[in-house]
C-alpha cells in the first residue's frame, strides 16, 4: 500500500544479480499473500519485465520469477489470464526445458496454478506445448518434481475430455501408473488424483487407465496410512466404476469392493464419501453387481455410516447408495431391510433438521426398497409412523404377500398390524383403500370386525339393547 | 168285374193295410236303417283306421330310416371332429410339455443360471477374502517396516550421539561420568562409548573449477570418455538402492552421447555475443559513428560538410540527367508531358509530386 511495488520494480533491473533475485522473491511473497497485492503486481507492469528477463537469467532468478508468476496466477482466473496475456507461458515452457530440477519444479507449479482455474486457460497451457515436457518431468528422479508435474497434469486434464486426451496422447498414463508404487504419500495422492481426473471424462479414457494395469495395485493404496491417499484412490476407483457395467465387473472381480468397504470402515468424515459413492455406482448397474456388493458385506458398513456420520451430504450419499443396492429384487431389498436401516432412513426423511437433498434421497431410497421388499418384520414398524405417501407402498407390499402366506397372516394379526390397518382412514376409491380391502379380504369377516375401531362400543351397545328371554 | 168290386171294397182295407204295413215297416226301416248305418260306419271306420294304421306304420318306417340316415351322417361328422379334437389335445399336451421343459431349461441356463450365479458369488467372496488377506498382510508389512525403520533411525541417532560425546569416555586416571566408582558396574552408555569410533572432523572439499563448456564436451565423442570432475568422489556416498534396473539399460542411459536441444547447443551467453557481433558489423559498415538523429542539428547553424564521396564535381547526379527531360516544365519543348504507351508504374508517376516534403525544410 505504501508504493512498495513501484519501489521494487526498478530493483528488478539492477545490475547485481542477487538484488534482482531478492527483489523477485519479495514480489513473489507479496503476491502470494492476497489477491489485491497480486492485482497491484499485475497493474504495476512487472510481469512483462519478468517474462523478458526470464529468457536470459540464471537459475535462481528463473526460480524466483516462476514463483512470482505462480503467486499471481493462483488467486483467480483473471490474474491467470493476465499472466497468459503477457506471454509468460512461452517463458515458462522454456524453463521446463532447463536442466535444474528446481527451475523445472517452479515452472511446472506455475503452469499447474494457471491451468487450475478453467478450461480456456488449460487450453492455452496445452497450446504452448507444455504437456510433453510435463510428462518428461514426471520421469525425473526428484520426488518433488514428480509431485508437481503430476499435479499439473491432473489440473490440466480435469476440465474437459479433449484436454485429458491430450495428456493421454503424450503418454502420461503409463508413467503415472508406474508411480503408484512409490512410497511417498503426497506423490501417491497427486498421481491417483491425476489418474482420477483423466478417467472421469469418458469410457475410453477410463478403459485406457485400466489398461495400464492399475488393478489390483491401486487396492494397496487403500490401506495406506495417509487419509488423502485413501480418498484419492477411492475417487479413482469410483470414476472408473461409474461408466459401464463391464468396468464395474472388472473391479468386483479383482476384489475391489471388499477393499473399498474396509477402507470406508477405517475412515471418518469426508474421506469416506468417494468410497460410498463407488458402492452406489457399482450396485446401480445391475442386480448381479448389487448382489456382489451385498456379499462383500457392504450393506452393514453403509448402515453404520448412515448412523454415524454427522454431515448431511454424506448421509444423502449413503441413502442413495442403499437405495441403489436394494431396488433390484426382493432378495436385495431383504438384505437391506434385515440390517434395520429402513427405520433410520424413515427418521431422516421425517426429521425437520435434514436438508432438502437428504430428504429427497431418503424418500427415493425408501420407495425403491419398499416396492420390492417382502420381508414383513421390517415393514411392520412402517405401519405406525410412516406418512401416507409411503404408507401406501407398505400396504401394497402387505397386500401382495398376505394372500399367499398363512404364517405371515397369523403374525400380522398377533403383532397388531391388522388393528393398525383398520385404523387407517383412506378415501374410498384411492389406491390405499384398495390395498386395505385386499388385506381385509385375506381374513374372515369376524376377525376384521373384531379389530375395527369402536368394536368394543358396538358390543356394549348390543349388550344394552339385548332383552333376555323371560319365561 | 167282381174282382174289381171286391178290390174296390177291399181297397180301403188294402189302403189301410198297405199304409200300416208300410208304416210299421217304416218304423222298422228306420231302425234297421240306423242299425245298418251304424254297422257300416263302424266298419268303414275300422277300414279307414286299419288303413291309417298301415299308413302310419309305413310312414314310421320311412321316417325311421330317413332319420337314421341323417343321424348317421351327423354322427360321422361328430366322430371325425371328436377324433380330431382328441388328437389335437394330445398334440397340444405334448407340445406344452416340450415347451415347458424348454422354457425351464432356457431360463435356468441362459437367463438366470442359479448355479452359475451361486458359483460367481462364491468366487467373488473368495476374491474378496484373498484381497482382504493380501491387504492385511501388506498393511502389517508396512507397519513392521516402519517400526524397523524407526528403530534403525533411533539406533543411528544414538550411534551418532555416542560418537559425538566420545570424549566422555573414562580414562585410566579419571573415571568418566558414566563410570562412577559408586556403581557396581559401569552404565551401559559407558560400554557403548567404549565401542564407538570417535568422529573425525570433516575436511571441506576443494571448490571445483568451472566446468568446461559444452563445445569442449562435444569434442570427445567416444562413448566412455565422459569427463569426470577433479578428484574422485568418496567411496561411501549413499547406501545401495534396490531393486535395480537391467544393467545394460542403465549403462546405455548413463553413457548416452550428448544430444543437446537446439537451444542448449548454443553457448549460454549467446545473446550477448550476438549483440557484440552485430555491433562489430555495424562499426565496420557505418560511415560515421554518430547516431543518426533526424532534425538534431536543425537549430544549430552548422554548415553541412559533405563527405568525401559526395563532394566531387563528378557527382553521380550529373551523369544521367541530360538524357531525360528536365524537371523545370518551362524548359520543355512542348507543353504536354510525355505520354507513355504502357501505363507507368504508379510510384514513379507520383515522383516529385506526392512524396512527403520531409527532406526539405519548410
Amino acid at each position: 500500500n505504501s508504493g512498495i511495488i513501484s519501489l521494487l520494480r526498478p530493483l528488478l533491473l539492477d545490475v547485481v544479480p542477487t538484488i534482482q533475485q531478492t527483489a523477485a522473491l519479495a514480489l513473489g511473497r507479496l503476491a502470494n499473500y492476497s489477491d489485491d497485492l497480486a492485482e497491484a503486481v499485475v497493474k504495476g507492469d512487472i510481469l512483462p519485465q519478468l517474462v523478458y528477463s526470464l529468457a536470459e537469467q540464471n537459475r535462481f532468478y528463473k526460480k524466483a520469477a516462476a514463483f512470482v508468476l505462480r503467486a499471481v496466477g493462483k488467486h483467480s482466473p483473471q490474474r491467470a489470464q493476465a499472466i497468459v496475456d503477457c506471454g509468460a507461458l512461452d517463458a515458462l515452457v522454456m524453463c521446463l526445458e532447463d536442466f535444474d530440477p528446481g527451475v523445472k519444479e517452479a515452472a511446472a507449479w506455475a503452469l499447474g496454478c494457471i491451468s487450475r482455474h478453467n478450461a480456456e486457460l488449460s487450453q492455452a497451457v496445452v497450446d504452448v506445448g507444455a504437456v510433453p515436457l510435463l510428462v518428461l518431468c514426471v520421469q525425473e528422479p526428484e520426488v518433488a518434481l514428480k509431485r508437481i508435474a503430476s499435479s499439473a497434469l491432473g489440473d490440466i486434464s480435469k476440465h474437459s475430455p479433449e484436454l485429458a486426451q491430450t495428456a493421454v496422447d503424450a503418454g502420461a498414463i503409463a508413467h503415472l501408473a508406474q508411480m503408484i508404487l512409490n512410497p511417498d504419500a503426497k506423490l501417491k495422492h497427486q498421481v491417483l488424483s491425476a489418474l482420477g481426473q483423466i478417467a472421469k471424462h469418458s469410457v475410453d479414457l477410463a478403459e485406457m487407465v485400466v489398461e495400464a494395469e492399475i488393478f489390483p495395485v491401486v487396492l494397496t493404496c487403500l490401506k495406506d496410512k495417509d487419509e488423502y491417499v485413501k480418498k484419492s484412490a477411492c475417487t479413482l476407483i469410483r470414476e472408473i466404476a461409474k461408466h459401464t457395467p463391464e468396468l464395474s465387473q472388472l473391479i468386483v472381480n479383482t476384489g475391489g469392493v471388499a477393499a473399498v468397504t474396509d477402507c470406508i470402515g477405517t475412515c471418518r468424515g469426508n474421506v469416506r464419501l468417494p468410497g460410498i459413492m463407488m458402492l452406489g455406482y457399482v450396485a446401480a448397474h445391475s442386480e448381479n453387481l448389487a448382489m456382489a456388493v451385498i456379499i462383500s458385506k457392504g450393506v452393514p458398513q453403509l448402515s453404520i455410516c448412515l448412523s454415524e456420520e454427522p454431515e448431511d451430504h454424506i448421509k444423502a450419499a449413503t441413502a442413495w447408495a442403499l437405495g441403489q443396492i436394494g431396488r433390484h429384487t426382493s432378495e436385495h431389498a431383504r438384505a437391506v431391510a434385515v440390517t434395520n436401516t429402513l427405520p433410520v432412513l424413515l427418521s431422516l426423511y421425517m426429521s425437520a433438521g435434514s436438508s432438502e437433498d437428504l430428504q429427497m434421497k431418503c424418500k427415493k431410497a425408501i420407495k425403491s426398497i419398499l416396492q420390492k421388499c417382502t420381508y414383513l418384520p421390517a415393514l411392520e414398524p412402517f405401519l405406525y409412523d410412516a406418512p401416507p405417501n409411503i404408507l401406501k407402498h407398505v400396504l401394497g407390499q402387505f397386500s401382495k404377500v398376505l394372500p399367499h402366506d398363512s404364517e405371515a397372516r397369523r403374525l400380522f394379526v398377533t403383532s397388531g398390524g391388522l388393528k393398525k390397518v383398520q385404523e387407517i382412514q383412506a378415501e374410498p376409491g384411492s389406491l390405499l383403500q384398495e390395498y386395505i380391502n385386499s388385506i381385509n379380504n385375506c381374513y374372515p369377516e369376524e376377525v376384521v370386525r373384531y379389530y375395527s375401531p369402536g368394536y368394543s362400543d358396538t358390543l356394549l351397545q348390543r349388550v344394552e339393547s339385548y332383552q333376555p328371554l323371560t319365561n | 168285374m167282381a174282382t174289381l168290386a171286391r178290390l174296390q171294397a177291399r181297397s180301403s182295407f188294402i189302403e189301410n193295410q198297405y199304409y200300416f204295413r208300410n208304416s210299421v215297416v217304416d218304423a222298422f226301416r228306420k231302425k234297421e236303417n240306423c242299425a245298418a248305418v251304424k254297422i257300416q260306419s263302424w266298419f268303414r271306420g275300422c277300414q279307414v283306421r286299419a288303413y291309417i294304421r298301415h299308413l302310419h306304420r309305413v310312414a314310421i318306417i320311412i321316417q325311421k330310416w330317413w332319420r337314421g340316415y341323417l343321424s348317421r351322417k351327423l354322427y360321422q361328422l361328430k366322430v371325425e371332429v371328436a377324433y380330431y379334437t382328441m388328437k389335437m389335445d394330445l398334440y397340444n399336451a405334448m407340445a406344452v410339455r416340450i415347451q415347458s421343459r424348454w422354457r425351464a431349461h432356457k431360463v435356468r441356463k441362459y437367463c438366470f443360471n442359479y448355479f452359475y450365479y451361486k458359483q460367481y458369488l462364491r468366487a467373488v467372496s473368495e476374491a474378496n477374502e484373498t484381497i482382504r488377506e493380501i491387504l492385511q498382510e501388506y498393511a502389517e508389512s508396512q507397519e513392521s517396516e516402519e517400526k524397523k525403520a524407526k528403530l534403525e533411525r533411533e539406533e543411528k541417532r544414538r550411534e551418532e550421539d555416542t560418537r559425538k560425546t566420545h570424549y566422555l569416555l573414562s580414562t585410566k586416571q579419571i573415571p568418566g561420568i558414566y563410570n562412577s566408582p559408586f556403581r557396581k558396574e559401569p552404565d551401559p552408555w559407558e560400554l557403548r562409548l567404549q565401542k564407538a569410533k570417535p568422529l573425525v572432523p570433516r575436511r571441506r572439499r576443494v571448490q571445483q573449477e568451472h566446468c568446461p563448456e559444452l563445445t569442449a564436451w562435444l569434442a570427445c565423442t567416444s562413448v566412455r570418455s565422459f569427463p569426470r570432475p577433479d578428484g574422485l568422489p568418496p567411496i561411501t556416498t549413499k547406501p545401495c538402492q534396490g531393486p535395480f534396473r537391467n544393467i545394460n539399460e542403465v549403462l546405455e542411459q548413463r553413457y548416452k552421447p550428448l544430444e543437446p536441444t537446439l537451444r542448449a547447443a548454443q553457448p549460454v551467453d549467446e545473446l550477448k555475443r550476438a549483440r557484440e557481433e552485430f555491433r562489430r558489423q555495424e562499426r565496420v559498415r557505418n560511415i560515421s559513428d554518430k547516431m543518426f538523429l533526424p532534425f538534431s542539428s536543425h537549430h544549430k547553424k552548422e554548415n553541412y560538410m559533405p563527405s568525401l564521396l559526395s563532394s566531387s564535381k563528378y557527382n553521380p547526379g550529373s551523369c544521367r540527367k541530360q538524357d531525360f527531360r528536365s524537371e523545370n516544365p518551362r524548359r520543355w519543348v512542348c507543353d504536354k508531358d510525355f505520354q507513355t504507351i504502357f501505363p507507368s508504374i504508379d510510384l514513379f508517376a507520383k515522383y516529385g509530386k506526392s512524396y512527403s516534403k520531409a527532406g526539405q525544410i519548410v
